[in-house]
């Protein structure tokens, strides 16, 4: 099909929604009836489809890609009938780039650039899966340091805040709170700003790399969290005072965009999604990495599964990262920051000038990449945003065979039909908003 | 529930749910069939693996002498299923081989509705098609685009674009 056949033909005839007249009742009841576990003549007796609204009783709009609160370039469709949603579909790849692609020319040392873009929003957390992924398929996933592993603990769980920061100002931006975008900037920004002292990037940092990280903390780093610790709890109860308490931002949120433990089960929704249908489940604490198993934390569940739940338990998963952040710092050993491997890290610049063997592993890393084993793993965590997993197929060279990244805001994202049925359309916006999708995981 | 053996205490290999089981750093995978797919899948969700995780696919054209348990006869692609059970607080995999002749293989969209948007996602970028699938049309790559991208033999610099490059020299470097 040449592009002047898909101008004329209207634009995107099959990836988009179908009118009305051009899909069958079956199709629809399939649609609804398999996300609630239902046969659809199960599915026909709820008899909260619409019967059969005629076609001029219907109209399908375009949400997107250039819509401010679709936090990127998602676009949806929407059937409308006055005001109440019947049907929408999200359609993405607006954002594509071919990262999984890209990743199987990177080697494993050079890969930590390429997934950090993925979710720009909790980059730490990106690098972090790859690098489980990469060091399980190495067998060094016991070697590493003990110091590197508090340090990653630490940078994911302020990478945690600072992302849920941000969707604290972008909820509030999205309902109406204008003032709490520029508040919640402004407190991410302070993280941001630890960041760029600990790893030289605000974001995209590839500082957690296969077998460590990429350099010690730098000298008053102790006291730069302390002062991040001491900063953002009282914030957070001025954001109770503006927006928890407040009947505006309740009427706008509650009950808006309910999904069940069983629908969200069912559609593979996790993280605050999840959690606020009131499954406690977060990766942290029942299938524990790194050493969250030694931490004392709670994990945070709503009760509705609605849009205001999902606020809330953000709300409250960033006082608790404060409580894991605390004991870190309690903890943190010193040490080695990454693994003594010849093979795995690159020898200190000093060796390199007495040391030809030095020299020559050096030369290698840097040139050819090393080599990792035959094999396939999969690696999970939990990021912001839910179960971040990755998917590593080796063939015995330095680059990955296969390189797939399981996006939480993905998967997440087709909620949205099903939260949005039945709902208003002004309400679109707030169940967008509370899903928080990154659209560069998203696309990839 | 049926228990996994181990090949110490039989000679045969091991299985777990009647299909072959094999063991990948310390990860349990299974390798059913293409018939069997969804009848394992029933089976699963029925022992508590009531989310899917992720589900994707990998091209292993120019890697076909790869290890898999007896009996399972490598194919060009594989469909890999990550299924997780909260309650019993387990990860599975599923591994099945689909052949290049007829790259197809029945969709798991009626046990998993979530699996819905991975599916297409593997017929955009590999070209296999999911059977009684409700919508199986691109996701990510524009609809009017040809060949999928995660093939092994897709050439990119196909696209007249400034800069080339060569992809077959993969691994040599």
């Amino acid at each position: 099909m040449s592009i002047v056949d898909v101008i004329r033909d209207g634009n995107e005839p099959q990836q988009g929604l179908k009118p009305r007249s051009e899909i069958t009742a079956r199709e629809l009841l399939r649609e609804v009836g398999s996300v609630l576990r239902m046969s659809e003549a199960e599915a026909a007796k709820l008899g909260d489809i619409p019967v059969d609204p005629t076609e001029d009783q219907t109209m399908i709009i375009n949400m997107g890609p250039q819509h401010p609160s679709t936090h990127g370039v998602l676009r949806l469709m929407l059937e409308l009938q006055g005001e109440t949603v019947l049907r929408c579909k999200p359609i993405i790849g607006y954002l594509h780039t071919g990262m999984e692609k890209t990743g199987e020319q990177l080697t494993y040392m050079q890969g930590g650039t390429n997934v950090t873009r993925m979710d720009y929003l909790s980059p730490l957390n990106n690098e972090l899966v790859f690098s489980l992924a990469v060091e399980q398929l190495l067998g060094i996933e016991g070697d590493i340091p003990e110091r590197a592993v508090w340090m990653r603990m630490l940078l994911s769980e302020l990478n945690r805040m600072s992302s849920h920061l941000l969707f604290l100002a972008t909820n509030g931006m999205d309902i109406g709170a204008v003032s709490m975008m520029i508040y919640g900037w402004r407190e991410r920004e302070e993280v941001l700003r630890f960041f760029q002292k600990v790893t030289g990037l605000r974001m995209n940092h590839n500082f957690i790399r296969p077998g460590g990280v990429a350099a010690d903390l730098p000298a008053g780093w102790r006291d730069d969290v302390l002062h991040l610790l001491e900063m953002i709890p009282p914030r957070l109860e001025e954001y109770d005072i503006l927006m928890t308490g407040q009947p505006i931002w309740r009427d706008r949120l509650q009950g808006v965009g309910v999904i069940t433990a069983d629908e969200a089960q069912a559609l593979g929704a996790t993280g605050p999604i999840l959690r606020s249908t009131g499954v406690p489940w977060d990766l942290r604490r029942d299938m524990p990495y790194l050493h969250y198993d030694q931490m004392e934390f709670d994990v945070v569940v709503g009760s509705y599964g609605d849009a205001f739940d999902r606020y809330a338990i953000r709300l409250n998963e960033v006082r608790e990262s404060i409580r894991i952040v605390h004991q870190i710092l309690d903890r943190m050993p010193s040490g080695d920051y990454r693994i003594q491997n010849k093979k795995v890290t690159p020898p200190p610049r000093a060796r390199i000038d007495e040391s030809m063997e030095a020299l020559i592993h050096h030369f290698k890393i840097f040139t050819e990449g090393f080599k990792v084993p035959e094999g396939e793993v999969y690696a999970a965590v939990e990021s912001p945003r839910g179960e971040i997993g990755c998917y590593i197929a080796s063939d015995g060279s330095p680059t990955p065979y296969r390189m797939h990244v399981r996006a939480p805001s993905f998967v997440n994202i087709q909620c949205l039909p099903h939260m949005m049925r039945g709902g208003l359309v002004a309400d679109a916006v707030a169940v967008i908003s509370s899903v928080d999708p990154v659209l560069g995981e998203v696309d990839r | 529930m049926s228990e996994a053996t181990t090949p110490e205490d039989a000679t045969a290999p091991a299985e777990r749910y009647g299909v072959p089981l094999s063991d990948s750093r310390g990860q349990q995978v299974l390798h059913p069939t293409r018939d069997g797919y969804i009848r394992l899948l029933r089976t699963l969700l029925d022992e508590t693996f009531t989310m899917c995780a992720d589900l994707t696919a990998v091209d292993y054209l120019l890697h076909m002498n790869r290890e898999l348990p007896a009996g399972v006869v490598p194919e060009r692609f594989e469909v890999v299923v990550n299924l997780l059970s909260l309650q019993r607080r387990e990860r599975l995999r599923i591994r099945v081989q689909v052949p290049e002749t007829d790259p197809t293989i029945a969709s798991a969209f009626d046990l998993y509705p979530g699996s819905e948007a991975m599916e297409r996602e593997v017929y955009d970028m590999f070209g296999i098609t999911f059977t009684d699938h409700p919508d199986l049309t691109r996701i990510l790559m524009p609809e009017d685009w040809e060949g999928h991208p995660l093939r092994k033999d897709d050439d990119p610099s196909r696209i007249p674009v400034q800069f080339s490059a060569d992809f077959t020299k993969r691994g040599s470097r």
